[in-house]
């Protein structure tokens, strides 16, 4: 009877990529650039992906598990993590040096849909590590900046010390071109010269079409309600406020069911979802 | 679909010849249970029912290991040996038809292709005992998802063939099959009515997509949640879970790293826990509701047919009972005299 032939492509195999450089961004938030080994991929994969989307980062012995790119496809070679020591694959992860050894699969998930957001207002408000993947979309749109309307971009944090890219949206607040508020918690040192309070007190800054915007949100747990209750004042329709979630994921493929909520797959559905997915299907946020 | 009809004398040299295609597997008795082994036609159990374990077993290993890893390099060189697996019922085809769709949606999950490829199918029919209930959620009869299909007619069997790979197999039994006559048809309907008959537990399934979305804050939950014992045993033997965990394993003999890949169950309380410690599913109830919202309404939505086979394993598998009968039924507000309804479990 016939023979079996076998498929060489398997997308559980992770793929090399050699770590080109770190350093810290917060106490225990590191930023990785990382460049896959292989030559004829580097440039079709970081160049292809959305934003919002992650990548299974693998590491032998240890295992694998799900991270937001942090970078975007308008500035393709490399592909940028922003990566807080919690659990053991990342502290194994803070034990590399520059030139070492990870693994990479992907890039998994649906992204942010950025053809349905040309023409737009754009609202970020990013909570902590929450500006992760909210870079990636915030980049992009700068790269893209004739594509869409107004910008605005609400960036809140614990302590100036734990505020992520701090330097870099310093550096941002000074383009005319769109508007970036940042906010602290609380100001031990007393030497940050922006506004204080949580990030929702930056609302009064906001000033776009509610009919004619996307909302994203991506934060701790706690702040999606309040941040949603703001976007809703504004008069942004359910299916226009986008919200990044995570879970646990073992494969980023729909398969091993880890990351299931209801009756959706974060790692395929998601883990982007409209606050219209988030009414609908019960345990999301 | 091109029908045969089988001599009963000429069964166990009919699939004596199928091992021409690979191992001949099939339900054996095992004390008073029934599992799926690799045998001789003569030990085979054409009466036998539910195994403990579901074909899915075939398609992805309770365990295999799924990568390899040594000197800077990942392999991958999972290779399932070719078998017959024969005794399958309609129930169980019906949920590895399930298992197909899930397994090659979006992504083509390679392990289960390579398996299923290395398979051939042979079904083969059934009376059913108390505990079946494939009648209520239509998966009684199936017309596609074999390779073969045996109906057992007593000094008879028919015989369907199903696929391509079914068709190529009459290369190697093709002898022993006769064209069938008006008198096998009129035995098959008749067979069926009488099949049809046997069924003895009822349940309405009518509906269950909207009555469980609705049920999201019932205290059904609760009270399931405690009598629970997160065994996982439900999700073991349900022929349509899918869900698996991937493990990292030093192998010391061979000096290599073996990620293992492992059935896993969402009944399990690290199911949900993520690095840091937070559990986004803590409660057992949450966890109980997760398994039926994904097969009573997760599959509906995605499929349009609830990922329940009517099989009954878990009727006779849990140890609080458990199982889908008695949730649903409680669900819809029925009576229902399952152990677990008449636990008092204080703080669990």
């Amino acid at each position: 009877m016939h023979e079996i032939l076998y498929h060489q492509d398997n997308p559980y195999m992770p793929e090399r990529a050699r770590i080109v450089r770190k350093y810290d961004l917060t106490g225990d938030v590191r930023f990785f650039q990382v460049r896959l080994c292989n030559p004829d991929k580097v440039f079709p994969v970081t160049s292809s992906y959305s934003p919002g989307q992650f990548m299974m980062i693998s590491l032998p012995y240890v295992g694998e598990a799900p991270f937001s790119i942090t970078s975007t496809p308008s500035r393709p070679g490399l592909f940028e993590f922003c990566i807080r020591k919690v659990g053991r694959l990342t502290s194994r992860l803070f034990q590399l040096e520059e030139n070492d050894f990870l693994w990479l699969r992907g890039p998994f998930g649906n992204g942010f849909p950025v053809e349905k957001m040309i023409g737009k207002d754009l609202l970020f408000v990013a909570g902590g590590l929450g500006a992760a993947p909210l870079r990636s979309l915030l980049l992009y749109a700068l790269d893209n900046r004739d594509l869409f309307g107004k910008l605005f971009y609400l960036h809140g944090a614990r302590t100036p010390r734990d505020m992520l890219f701090r330097e870099e949206f310093f550096q941002l607040k000074q383009r005319k071109d769109f508007r970036c508020y940042l906010t602290v918690d609380e100001d031990p040192e007393g030497d940050w010269p922006f506004d204080k309070g949580v990030v929702t007190s930056l609302f009064k800054y906001v000033k776009v079409n509610p009919r004619n915007t996307a909302a994203v949100v991506c934060g701790p747990p706690v702040m999606y309600k309040y941040v949603v209750q703001e976007f809703i004042k504004l008069g942004i329709p359910d299916a226009n406020i986008y919200m990044t979630l995570e879970r646990k994921m073992k494969c980023g493929m729909g398969k091993c069911g880890q990351c299931v909520v209801g009756h959706k797959y974060v790692c395929v559905d998601g883990p982007v979802f409209t606050l219209w997915d988030v009414k609908n299907v019960k345990g999301l946020i | 679909m091109r029908l045969f009809k089988l001599k009963r004398n000429n069964l166990f040299p009919f699939l004596r010849g199928l091992e021409g295609f690979g191992e001949l597997w099939g339900p054996v008795r095992k004390g008073r249970k029934v599992v799926y082994a690799r045998a001789k036609p003569e030990e085979f159990d054409l009466e036998a029912l539910r195994t403990i374990i579901p074909a899915k077993k075939f398609f992805l290993p309770p365990r295999f290991t799924a990568l390899k890893f040594r000197d800077n390099t990942w392999e991958d060189d999972y290779r399932p040996r070719r078998k017959v697996i024969f005794g399958l019922h309609p129930c169980e085809i019906h949920a590895l038809n399930i298992y197909h769709r899930f397994y090659t949606r979006l992504f083509t999950d390679p392990y289960y292709e390579r398996s299923k490829e290395a398979t051939l199918i042979v079904g083969l029919s059934c009376v059913p005992d108390d505990h079946c209930f494939c009648y209520a959620t239509g998966t009684s009869t199936v017309n596609e998802g074999f390779d073969l299909f045996l109906t057992d007619l007593g000094d008879r069997l028919l015989v369907w063939v199903g696929s391509p790979r079914g068709e190529e197999s009459l290369k190697l039994v093709g002898k022993f099959l006769e064209d069938v006559e008006q008198k096998d048809i009129s035995d098959y309907v008749a067979w069926r009515k009488r099949r049809d008959a046997a069924f003895k537990l009822k349940v309405d399934l009518d509906g269950m997509p909207e009555i469980v979305s609705f049920s999201y804050d019932s205290p059904v939950w609760e009270k399931m949640g405690r009598a629970c014992l997160s065994c996982g045993t439900c999700t073991m033997v349900c022929p349509t879970c899918t869900c698996f965990d991937l493990e990292d394993e030093y192998d010391l003999k061979r000096a290599e790293m073996h990620r293992e890949r492992f059935w896993y169950s969402c009944v399990f309380r690290e199911y949900s826990m993520v690095a840091g410690g937070h559990n986004f599913r803590e409660a057992r109830s949450e966890r109980l509701k997760l398994w039926y919202t994904h097969k009573l309404v997760g599959f509906m939505s995605e499929y349009g047919a609830p990922a329940c086979v009517g099989c009954g394993r878990c009727v006779v598998s849990c140890p609080v009972g458990i199982n889908v009968i008695s949730v649903v039924r409680a669900l819809r507000q029925e009576r229902t005299t399952a152990l677990w309804t008449k636990m008092e479990v204080k703080d669990a």
